[in-house]
Order: structure tokens, then C-alpha cells, then sequence
């Protein structure tokens, strides 16, 4: 394996690890404030879907990035009405809603488009295109560190860098601010916060939707950035691969970081060599796939230093009476 | 006190929120277009107008007691099963495996033994959740949904990789012995003189998943281990104060409830399809949650909220025969069915809970 191939593999890593990143803390912000979020899958979705119908009609990405985040935001928004305003079972109501997207975006993208759930394939006017750094061109002769700038992080659409971005901006917001500390803090003990004189819902319900806008932030550079357009399913379980390294993040920013690049490496790999020819054994594909569950597996059964989630998680917050 | 009487929780709630998701889901057909109506009178006709739509309806209801009743099992233990797909899908490597095995000379010995591959197989891919739930506290939801997808890829593994004749494309296994056909209801009838459900797939299994029901209420109300698994449910420190353990009760109703799951291996492999194909689940372990908790995970809720689901699923294949509206509209109804139900219970019982304290306020005045 030479350089270049390991470049064109880390490229592929980068773009195929950032909606897992965007949805990743999508989830991180979601389950610190006690709200657990299974939907993450059926926002994506949804989010894909408006997005790659709106870049289509207008043929503009920015709008359909705001559809899409407007798509998630509505899921969203089921979600905090059934786990917080009804105080009901938020495991529930996320499979509710992967189940209602998944069912929607079929349904709907028929009755539009008529083409079986798929949205007809975006022209690069409806896509994000590739930003290209300044002299990236000019420095790609320069020895190591010339092709990792102008192939590996320049060149991608501008969602991947707000990603990147989305790490310590999220790390800032959680632990350097006010708003940060209720939330986590919501997340351990809701009572004290309400104790302290700070609504619960209210910080439930931002953290909720701030979850929603991030997964669409996911779901459009799916439809819009990585692939050209919607296509039934198109999610294809990377919502709940993202789950999977939100566990294995332990609920951290910059792990999450890392979490999913591996993810994303994985799925490069898988991609790149189909099965995996190690001289004394052969690693299917699949094994690859499976990959990032069986590692979160492990982590979750404690074996390699233990994943505890947020101590309110999963519980709706009764105010006494 | 309780705030309802019994009939209005049981009966009363769960009616309402089946009205609201059937209400919805006539909104999103206007949405897209179509008569509600129409759709309504498509699906009644193709699911119930005629013995071949009944015998595919059924064929349904079957898949979906099984995963209803796996996941109603668990429920009763307060852990949520999420994990039927993949059990399901081992449980059809169990029933592959047996009935690829032996050349088996009639169904009335291949189907104990298949039953016993699934169950088996269905049951451990449970049992390593259940295992770290109880022993590690691993959050049971969030090890399930990761052993559906692992089921998923070790399935299309051995397939493609180990099971899948020499020489084919497919991704399938060989076609089962002769021996290892089980009778179809339609043979059935036809041998007491009756012409029913000509060339649909309901089969013996059928049977099965009544007696299955009934096994199960037995279990749950009758019997010692249904009490202690009842008591984990209701209060796990209760129940370790009256001497249960809860890493045993834990591992042994997920061992059930996986059971379960990989049961309904033998109606859609060895019933229907008579080889093992990829995702030969379709769904049905998801469906199972929906069918659960509108069953109030009680056997008998089940057993007619697979019946509706049956109905929903046959209804809803003709409907995407008949009309242009997709086979997709069964998944938002579905989703809507486990959206009122299940996540918001309380959005329908809060208000109802109120009137009939108002009622009752009246009555004592």
C-alpha cells in the first residue's frame, strides 16, 4: 500500500465519517440533557429526503439545507413532544420515528418524483462543491505533507469542515458555558435544576432541537455533498452507527471526533478492499461492516474501560407537586 | 385507587390511539392524493374479501405473534427487546441448518427439531444482551439494535460464504428436503373436503402460534418463573427483597423472548420460503413492538394485534398492486400505531383519566 492509496483512503474516511460526526453530536447533545435518541437514524433521513427534493426544485443546496434541517427539526419536535411534554418512553418514540421516516420519505418522494422513493439525481448547481483550499494546488508537489493538505483536507464540500468545526464548538458550548453546564447537569440530576430555578423542558427542548439541526446538517451533506440526491434508505444504518460511537465516545466531543473517524476508516476499508487479504486469513466484508457494533459491544459490556451513560437518560423529569 | 376502571385502559386507550394513527394515516393518503376510502375498500378486499387473501393475512399474523409475543415477554420483565429482526434471522439459520442436515423422511420430525433450531438459535443470539444487561448493565435497547446488524452481516456472511450450492447466484441456501415440507392449511382443508386459501403459505405454524399465545399467558400469570418475571418488571428492588434475582430472571425471560423470536423462523423459512434467503424477516422482529405494545403485551392483544397487522401488511401489498399508493404507507401506519400507543400513551390517557375522574366526582356528590 503505497502513500497515495493511503491518502485516497483517509479522503474517503473524512467524507464518509462526517454525517456519522454531525449526528454523533446530534445524539451527544440530545442524551446529556437526559433525552435518549434512537431516532437519529429517521431524522437523517428525513433530512436527506427534503433536502435532495428542495436542491432539486430550487437547485440550490442552501435551500435544501434548510429543508433538511427544517425535516429533522419536525421529527425532532414528535420526539420532545412525546418524551418530555408527555413524559412518554423516548426508546419508543425513537423507533416511532425511524419507522416514520423511513415510511414517509418512500411515500412522499413517489407522489413528487414517481420514481419508486428516489429523487431525481442532482446537477452540481443542486450539490455542495468541492471547496479547494487556498494553494492547494501549488503546494501538492511539496514532499508528505504537499498531497495530505491538497487531497486529504482540502477538497471537500463545506459541511465537512463545519463538522470538524461542530467538535470544539461543541466542546465550548458543553463545558465553557452556562447553558452547557444545565444541560449536562439536566442530563445527572434534572431535579436540582429545577430546584435551582431553571426549566427542565425548556433546556429539554433546546437541546432537543439543537439534535434536530445537526441531523440535518447529516442528512443533507448525504443527499447533497456526498451522494447526488435521495435514494430510498439511503441512511442505511448510520444513524445507529453514530449511536454506536456516541457509546463508544462515552459521550464526548473530541472522542466522538474519534470515535467516528474510525467508523469511517472502517467503512473505507470495507469499501476500498472488499475482502480484506491479510496473508494468513481473509477478512470478509461483512466482518468489516459489523465492525463498528461488535467494538461497540465490547466497550458497552465494560471491557475496555466502561461507557456509563448519563444518569437521567431515558427518564422523563415529573415535577413534584 | 386507580385513576380508569380496567376496560377503559385495556380496551378504551388502546382503541383511541389506533383511531388517531388510522385518522393520520388517511390525512397522509389525502396528502398524497388518494382516497382514503378507496384505499380502505382496496385493502378489506385484499386481505379479507377472499380465502387466498385470508391465507396470506394469516401467514402474517403468524410472523407477527411470534415477534409480538417475544417482545411482549420481555416487556413483562421491563426490558425492551428491540433485537427480535436479528433473533429472527438466527432463529432461520437454526431451521436452515436442521433441515439442510438430514434427509428428513416426513414434517412430523423435521418440525420438533426445527422448532428446537430456532428456538435455540433465536434464544442466544438473546442471551449475550441479556447477559450484559444484567451482569454489566449495558443498556439492553442499545445492545440489541448492535446484534440485529451483526445478525445481519454474519447471516449475508453465511450465505453467501457457506451456505449458498456451488455453481448459483443467489444468495440463498439449497431448497430443503421433500421431507421437511410442512402442511399448508390449504392441504389441510382440502383433505377434509374443504377449497380454501388455494396457493397461499399459511401453514401448521399457524397453529403453533395460537398454542404459543396460550403457552405464554400460562407462563406469565400461571406459573412461579411468570410471577417472578412480573415482579423484576413491576420493581427490581422489590423483587430482589423477595429473593428473586434479577441477573437470572433478566437472562432467562430475554432467553424466552429471544426463543420466541427465533420461532417465527419456521413459519417464514421452513413454512413459506422452504430454503433461507437474505433478510428473510422483512421487518416482522420491528412489527413485533408495534404488535406488543398495541396488545398491551398481554398474549391475547397480541394475538389480534397481529391480525390487524396481518391485515395491514396483505392490505397493504394489494394496495400497492391496485392504486399507485407505495407498499411504504404499512410503515407510516405502523410507525403512527407505536407513535400513539407506545410513545404517546399518555397524550390519550391523561385527558381520559380526567374525565372519568369527573365522571366519578359526580357520582360520589
Amino acid at each position: 500500500m503505497d502513500f497515495a492509496t493511503i491518502i485516497q483512503i483517509l479522503d474517503s474516511a473524512v467524507r464518509l465519517m462526517t454525517p456519522l460526526l454531525l449526528a454523533c453530536l446530534a445524539g451527544l447533545y440530545s442524551e446529556r440533557s437526559g433525552v435518549f435518541d434512537i431516532g437519529l437514524e429517521g431524522k437523517m433521513l428525513m433530512a436527506a429526503f427534503t433536502a435532495a427534493s428542495v436542491a432539486y426544485a430550487t437547485g440550490s443546496p442552501w435551500l435544501g439545507l434548510l429543508a433538511g434541517i427544517g425535516g429533522s427539526m419536525a421529527l425532532a419536535l414528535i420526539h420532545g413532544l412525546a418524551s418530555i411534554t408527555f413524559m412518554g418512553n423516548q426508546l419508543i418514540s425513537g423507533v416511532a420515528i425511524n419507522f416514520l421516516a423511513s415510511g414517509m420519505t418512500v411515500l412522499l418522494g413517489q407522489r413528487i418524483f414517481g420514481l419508486g422513493g428516489r429523487t431525481p439525481s442532482l446537477t452540481d448547481g443542486g450539490r455542495f462543491g468541492e471547496i479547494i483550499l487556498p494553494f492547494a494546488d501549488a503546494l501538492r508537489d511539496v514532499p508528505v505533507l504537499g498531497p495530505v493538505y491538497a487531497d486529504l483536507i482540502s477538497g471537500h464540500s463545506i459541511l465537512v469542515y463545519v463538522a470538524f468545526l461542530c467538535v470544539p464548538l461543541t466542546w465550548w458550548v458543553l463545558f465553557r458555558t452556562r447553558f452547557g453546564l444545565r444541560l449536562r447537569a439536566v442530563g445527572e440530576n434534572p431535579a436540582s435544576v429545577d430546584t435551582a430555578g431553571v426549566s427542565v423542558t425548556r433546556l429539554r427542548y433546546a437541546s432537543i432541537a439543537i439534535c434536530g439541526l445537526l441531523c440535518g446538517l447529516a442528512g443533507a451533506y448525504l443527499a447533497t455533498g456526498l451522494s447526488a440526491g435521495f435514494v430510498k434508505e439511503m441512511t442505511a444504518g448510520r444513524g445507529f452507527i453514530a449511536l454506536a460511537a456516541l457509546i463508544f465516545a462515552k459521550w464526548r466531543p473530541w472522542s466522538a471526533l474519534f470515535a467516528t473517524f474510525l467508523f469511517g476508516l472502517l467503512e473505507a476499508i470495507a469499501n476500498r478492499y472488499p475482502n480484506l487479504d491479510l496473508g494468513v486469513i481473509t477478512i470478509p466484508s461483512m466482518f468489516m461492516n459489523a465492525l463498528p457494533y461488535i467494538l461497540t459491544v465490547i466497550i458497552l459490556a465494560g471491557f475496555v474501560g466502561r461507557a456509563i451513560p448519563p444518569r437521567a437518560g431515558g427518564e422523563p423529569y415529573v415535577k413534584e407537586r | 385507587m386507580d385513576k380508569m376502571p380496567k376496560w377503559a385502559d385495556v380496551i378504551l386507550t388502546p382503541l383511541i390511539s389506533l383511531i388517531l394513527a388510522m385518522a393520520i394515516s388517511a390525512i397522509v393518503i389525502l396528502a398524497i392524493g388518494e382516497s382514503p376510502w378507496l384505499a380502505l375498500k382496496t385493502m378489506i378486499d385484499g386481505a379479507l374479501g377472499s380465502s387466498y387473501g385470508w391465507g396470506y393475512t394469516l401467514y402474517y399474523t403468524t410472523n407477527f405473534i411470534f415477534t409480538g409475543l417475544a417482545v411482549a415477554v420481555a416487556y413483562h420483565a421491563s426490558l425492551f427487546n428491540i433485537g427480535g429482526e436479528g433473533q429472527a434471522m438466527l432463529g432461520g439459520l437454526g431451521v436452515a441448518l436442521i433441515a439442510l442436515a438430514l434427509p428428513w423422511p416426513h414434517w412430523s420430525l423435521a418440525l420438533p427439531a426445527a422448532m428446537v433450531g430456532a428456538a435455540l438459535f433465536g434464544a442466544a443470539w438473546a442471551l449475550i444482551p441479556a447477559w450484559l444487561q444484567a451482569r454489566r448493565g449495558s443498556h439492553i435497547v442499545i445492545t440489541t439494535i448492535m446484534f440485529n446488524f451483526i445478525a445481519a452481516a454474519l447471516l449475508n456472511y453465511m450465505l453467501v460464504n457457506i451456505l449458498k450450492p456451488a455453481g448459483t447466484q443467489d444468495p440463498a441456501s439449497a431448497n430443503f428436503p421433500e421431507g421437511a415440507h410442512l402442511p399448508q392449511l390449504t392441504e389441510m382443508a382440502a383433505a377434509l373436503g374443504i377449497e380454501w386459501g388455494k396457493n397461499t403459505p399459511v401453514n401448521i405454524t399457524f397453529i403453533i402460534a395460537l398454542i404459543a399465545c396460550i403457552l405464554v399467558w400460562l407462563l406469565i400469570w400461571r406459573t412461579r418463573l411468570g410471577y417472578e418475571i412480573r415482579a423484576l418488571g413491576r420493581s427490581e428492588p422489590a423483587a430482589l427483597y423477595a429473593g428473586i434475582s434479577p441477573v437470572r430472571i433478566t437472562v432467562i425471560a430475554m432467553l424466552i423472548s429471544g426463543g420466541l423470536a427465533g420461532l417465527m423462523a419456521i413459519n417464514n423459512v421452513m413454512g413459506e420460503a422452504e430454503r433461507l434467503v437474505l433478510n428473510a424477516v422483512e421487518g416482522a422482529g420491528f412489527i413485533g413492538i408495534a404488535v406488543a405494545l398495541m396488545g398491551r403485551n398481554h398474549p391475547f392483544g397480541v394475538f389480534l394485534a397481529a391480525l390487524l397487522f396481518g391485515f395491514l401488511y396483505q392490505g397493504g401489498g394489494e394496495l400497492a398492486l391496485w392504486t399507485s399508493i407505495p407498499r411504504e404507507l404499512i410503515v407510516v401506519i405502523q410507525a403512527l400505531v407505536i407513535l400513539f400507543t407506545g410513545a404517546l400513551d399518555n397524550m390519550v390517557r391523561m385527558p381520559l383519566e380526567r374525565i372519568f375522574l369527573a365522571l366519578r366526582g359526580k357520582g360520589h356528590a
